[in-house]
């Protein structure tokens, strides 16, 4: 028998997800389709994952520039790069010790780096303060956060810690306190209205939590992921009083603030808005907030790079948050990565005229999808898809037919799975179902990228018109 | 890359009202650990925490005090004034108390003082900080492989395919690897497990490595370095509570990851001693000493190899290594087995065998039963490639749902960094005989090899020349781990200060020299004993000077306090 037989149970407990089937499937159909195998598509488009790249969005010349230059210095030497791109690279190779991306860097991120962070977020916030010493650079923002859930969650406490999280909220935040033997605290969003999220549905989560679990920190997704919302500063500042009443350590997921769509909406850091609202709470209140260079303009998941900036912690705490982050250091080429997109090239430069048409490239296409997918989905019989605010991803809801839900259970599916699995066989197009993320109990739910080239998006609409007719006619 | 269903907390699993919230609440901040304070540390917060926060434009809020115009919210009167701090020394996860670091310890964060205050034109009796705490060999100058990083930068940039100064076979190697990312970019997730092409070059490379032992690549996961598979699998492992608790094996002096990760899961360390008078060779008598004992008051489950070592620098002869595996067997104990500097092999007549292939070697009794995970990385070897953040780990005859959980423990941190990942590819698969960029990778590859080689035969004998200071051969990895003979004068003048008299002895030496080392104590020693790790990876002419230097040191020191 294994010595593996018996494993945390904290880990155990977890239910393996049921993506698994589509991810297996999508693999075999990509596979079907190199052997020659006929399919009403001749490719299979993935949207499964907030992934511009996977998605078929380019990278950003000026980042990739610089990342190879300072991969191989020789290439400074040739006339093949321009000078602000030599100028970058040979400025961020003297942060690193040797000179080389091949180096360690510090337990918080190369300083250097750092500090050009911190300066970025004064000017984001509109000059409240941030101290470098405040911030974290980490191999992902999840890994962060994985580290300050490690800080708040005690393993051996009785009763468990609990976080309140959003519901919606997407899977890798839930695991990740699971395993810590977290309880997840669900508040949900509501849909109708633009899936705001309100003081007294946070309160109703708080009370249910009452002998169950101690919970310590409220989780703010902002902007939403999976749902494409954009809070507004009235609602930050009363989540942040609520946190304060309350005594949550707030953790601000923002690794969307780049991406806001909607006319009306504006990205408001929760740190900006703890600054503005002033003494005392923006001297008590904990705040963690997240960002990464997975997201926005730049889309580099696979550098996996991000940060935590900490406001108002304990020093003597801090000082454990420090070892707990020595431990680990953080890939360079997401530092230099970040370095960019916390300093992109400026007007005059001469990467900047490249710089500028591609990044209004992104946004007029996310614009554009942004208009398609809203227009289009709420056009289906069935579909329901609330106003695309920010974020990556469009959530609409479905309502699919009882014998649809029928079919599911018989196959042994939720529902909204059941859907996307018939729409990837179908139709060649992966999503995720919303049973991933939470939602209210008898609603469905898809979820896919909109950070993808025009035409693809357009493929995507046409495929998904055609084959959610198919479904409809069959199960009504 | 997989994600898993969300679980909440089920309204109907809830009970209603218990009275007593507050009292589960974290006692308020200000208590007493305030006052012992961290000096620098971080804080937003209230100015009497410490003088050196005091200044007016720490504080958050002293920003909207100045601002004008913006309007000041009044707090409702609940209490909020007095709140206390969610997050507290006492309210913390107390196993993440229990976390150090040596490597990167006070030490490190004092050289990094003296180098910024060397910076700002402040007299000391040395020129430089040189860092010989760390096996960070670029960070030393040891300079990368060429061909790699063309790889890289054509992955990074692909528009520099159509550049006729790369080599042909640079650009298929970075052509293959893209082919193989999502969207053709390094800048998309991959499969938490890492990419699947990469994942059969390394089970095709651990094949050729271990003369023909199978290898399949569903066992192959791509890491965050070597330490996010270490960490990983030992959160794998740690389970049960009290008596039950899960033990974990590892030897002594040992590389503070592993008591970290032990620390932070609140797992039960098991010590076993490496014998330093047999050049830290492992015995199986000891090992049996340290498991039964250990049995009294945990359940052993898994034991902790680091071949060749860190930080004590032996090679395990196959001998050795197949006592530990029958050992394992016997005692039905989980193997990690650390691998990453299995190319820095130094000493005449040692050799690096994999645990995997004596395994195999040993028969199906063993090679189909004993449960083996071993790590390797690109940070060391002849690449030192740090910075990428590269690895894999291998595991053997773990059960499928099991490798299930582990996948489910990898999803949270998505994927490893896809750089690191095309690194670890062209390490496994690098040019071969007849491609363009052959002749230069060997040229390099056997530089950097032989420089290490040279380095390491150098500290053993200098430092061995110094009377207190007695230094096993450095037979592999990248450090000498010698045995210092402290006065007792100077031991006592440490306990004064609350300090281990090897911090004292390297704080001292910091001081006085620029030079940055480990003190033993830091990967645990026999009581009694002390040491210091110092990395080899320093350039020969400096290393040279190095040695002197603490060799006048330590002459010092020991007459100071004789």
């Amino acid at each position: 028998m294994s010595v593996l037989k018996e494993i945390s149970s904290n880990v155990r407990n977890i239910k393996q997800t049921e993506c698994l089937v589509l991810f297996r499937r999508t693999n075999q159909i990509k596979e079907e389709l190199r052997q020659g195998v006929k399919k009403p598509y001749r490719e299979v488009i993935d949207v499964f994952w907030g992934d511009p790249h996977r998605a078929g969005l380019k990278p950003l010349s000026f980042v990739r520039q610089v990342l190879a230059a300072c991969l191989y210095p020789q290439l400074m030497d040739g006339d093949k790069l321009m000078v602000d791109v030599k100028q970058r690279a040979q400025h961020l190779l003297r942060t690193c010790a040797g000179e080389s991306v091949g180096s360690y860097s510090a337990t918080a991120g190369i300083p250097q780096i750092v500090q050009s962070v911190s300066e970025y977020i004064v000017r984001r916030d509109g000059g409240v303060p941030c101290h470098p010493e405040n911030i974290y650079i980490s191999p992902g923002s999840q890994w962060a956060l994985t580290n300050i859930f490690k800080v708040l969650v005690n393993s051996e406490a009785s009763p468990r810690t609990g976080v309140l999280i959003p519901v919606p909220c997407h899977s890798t935040t839930i695991i990740s306190l699971m395993t810590l033997g977290a309880v997840a605290v669900p508040y949900y969003l509501r849909e109708e209205q633009s899936w705001a999220l309100e003081t007294e549905e946070l309160q109703r989560a708080l009370d249910s939590a009452k002998g169950v679990c101690n919970p310590v920190a409220l989780y703010v997704i902002n902007p939403g992921n999976p749902a494409g919302y954009v809070q507004s500063r009235k609602c930050i500042q009363e989540v942040i009083r609520f946190a304060a009443e309350k005594k949550l350590f707030l953790l601000a997921d923002e690794v969307y603030q780049d991406c806001v769509h909607g006319k009306e909406s504006e990205f408001v850091s929760y740190k900006r808005a703890l600054g503005e609202i002033g003494a005392p709470l923006s001297d008590t209140v904990e705040l963690a907030s997240f960002h990464t260079v997975s997201k926005g303009l730049m889309g580099e998941c696979g550098l996996r790079t991000g940060y935590v900036e900490l406001v108002n912690l304990d020093p003597t705490v801090m000082k454990h948050i420090d070892n707990l982050f020595s431990t680990n250091s953080c890939p360079i080429l997401g530092q230099f990565a970040l370095d960019v997109m916390v300093n992109p090239p400026q007007p005059g430069a001469p990467s900047y005229p490249l710089y500028l048409k591609e990044t209004q490239h992104i946004r007029a296409l996310l614009a554009q999808n942004v208009r398609r997918v809203e227009e289009v989905i709420n056009s289906f019989p069935g579909f329901s898809c609330q106003p695309l605010e920010g974020g990556a991803f469009a959530f609409p809801r479905v309502f699919l037919p009882p014998k649809a839900i029928e079919r599911a259970k018989e196959a042994g599916l939720e529902p909204d799975t059941f859907y996307c699995m018939r729409l990837l066989e179908e139709a060649g197009v992966l999503f995720s179902p919303g049973s991933e993320y939470g939602q209210k109990e008898g609603t469905y739910h898809i979820r896919f990228c909109i950070m993808t080239p025009t035409d693809t998006m357009e493929e995507i609409l046409k495929r998904l018109s055609v084959f959610h007719k198919q479904f409809m006619k069959e199960f009504s | 890359m997989s994600a898993t269903r969300v679980q909440f907390l089920s309204p109907r699993t809830l009970r209603v009202l218990s009275p007593g919230r507050s009292a589960l609440f974290l006692p308020g901040a200000g208590g007493s650990h305030r006052g012992g304070g961290v000096p620098g540390f971080r804080s937003l917060t209230s100015p009497p925490l410490s003088s050196s926060f005091s200044s007016p434009g720490r504080a958050l809020s002293s920003l909207s005090t100045t601002r004008r115009g913006l309007p000041k919210i009044k707090m409702s009167d609940n209490g909020t004034m007095s709140r206390g701090k969610v997050l507290t020394i006492d309210s913390m996860n107390p196993t993440v108390k229990k976390v150090e670091y040596a490597v990167r310890g006070p030490i490190v964060q004092r050289a990094v003082e003296l180098e910024k205050e060397l910076s700002e034109g402040m007299k000391k009796p040395f020129a430089e900080v040189i860092k010989a705490n760390i096996g960070d060999a670029q960070a030393m100058g040891q300079q990368p492989i060429t061909f790699f990083r063309q790889v890289l930068a054509l992955c990074s940039y692909p528009e520099l395919l159509s550049d006729s100064t790369f080599p042909e076979d640079a650009k298929s190697r970075a052509c293959r690897i893209l082919n193989s990312c999502g969207g053709n970019s390094l800048g998309a997730y991959s499969a938490s497990q890492g990419i699947g092409s990469i994942r059969q070059d390394v089970a095709r490379f651990i094949e050729r490595r271990d003369g023909g032992v199978p290898c399949n690549p569903d066992n192959i996961y791509l890491t965050t370095g070597a330490s996010d598979g270490i960490v990983t699998m030992l959160k794998l492992l740690v389970c049960g509570e009290g008596a039950t608790r899960t033990g974990v094996m590892i030897s002594i002096p040992q590389y503070p990851l592993y008591s970290a990760a032990l620390a932070e899961l609140s797992a039960v360390q098991i010590n076993y001693y490496l014998n330093e008078e047999k050049c830290w060779s492992l015995d199986i008598s000891e090992l049996q000493r340290a498991l039964d004992e250990a049995r009294l008051h945990c359940q052993p489950r898994a034991l902790c190899i680091i071949n060749p070592g860190n930080p004590t620098g032996q090679v395990q002869s196959r001998e050795c290594i197949e006592e530990v595996i029958r050992f394992a067997a016997k005692e039905r104990l989980f193997l990690m087995a650390d691998e990453v500097y299995q190319d820095n092999v130094y000493a005449e007549g040692c050799q690096f065998h994999s645990f995997k292939k004596v395994l195999f070697e040993m028969g199906p009794e063993y090679s189909e039963t004993v449960e083996l995970a071993s790590f390797h990385s690109t940070s060391k070897c002849y690449m030192g490639e740090c910075g990428f953040r590269g690895g894999y780990m291998e595991i053997i005859n773990m059960d499928d749902d099991v490798k299930d959980q582990l996948t489910k423990l990898f999803s949270v941190r998505l994927c490893s960094p896809v750089p690191g990942q095309a690194l670890m590819d062209l390490v496994v698969n690098p040019p071969q005989p007849g491609e363009p960029s052959y002749d230069r990778f060997i040229k390099e590859r056997t530089a950097t090899l032989s420089a290490l080689a040279e380095k390491a035969r150098l500290t053993e004998q200098v430092l061995n020349t110094v009377e207190g200071i007695r230094c096993n051969p450095v037979q592999g990895a990248m450090y000498s781990f010698p045995r210092i003979t402290l006065p007792e004068k100077a031991i006592q003048e440490a306990k004064k200060l609350g300090q281990q008299p090897d911090m004292f002895y390297c704080m001292k030496m910091l001081e006085e020299t620029g030079i940055c080392l480990v003190p033993g104590s830091g990967f645990g020693q026999r009581e009694g004993t002390y040491h210091f790790r110092m990395t080899i990876l320093p350039p020969t002419d400096k290393l040279k000077i190095l040695l002197n230097n603490v060799k006048e040191f330590h002459q010092r020191f020991t007459q100071q306090y004789s």
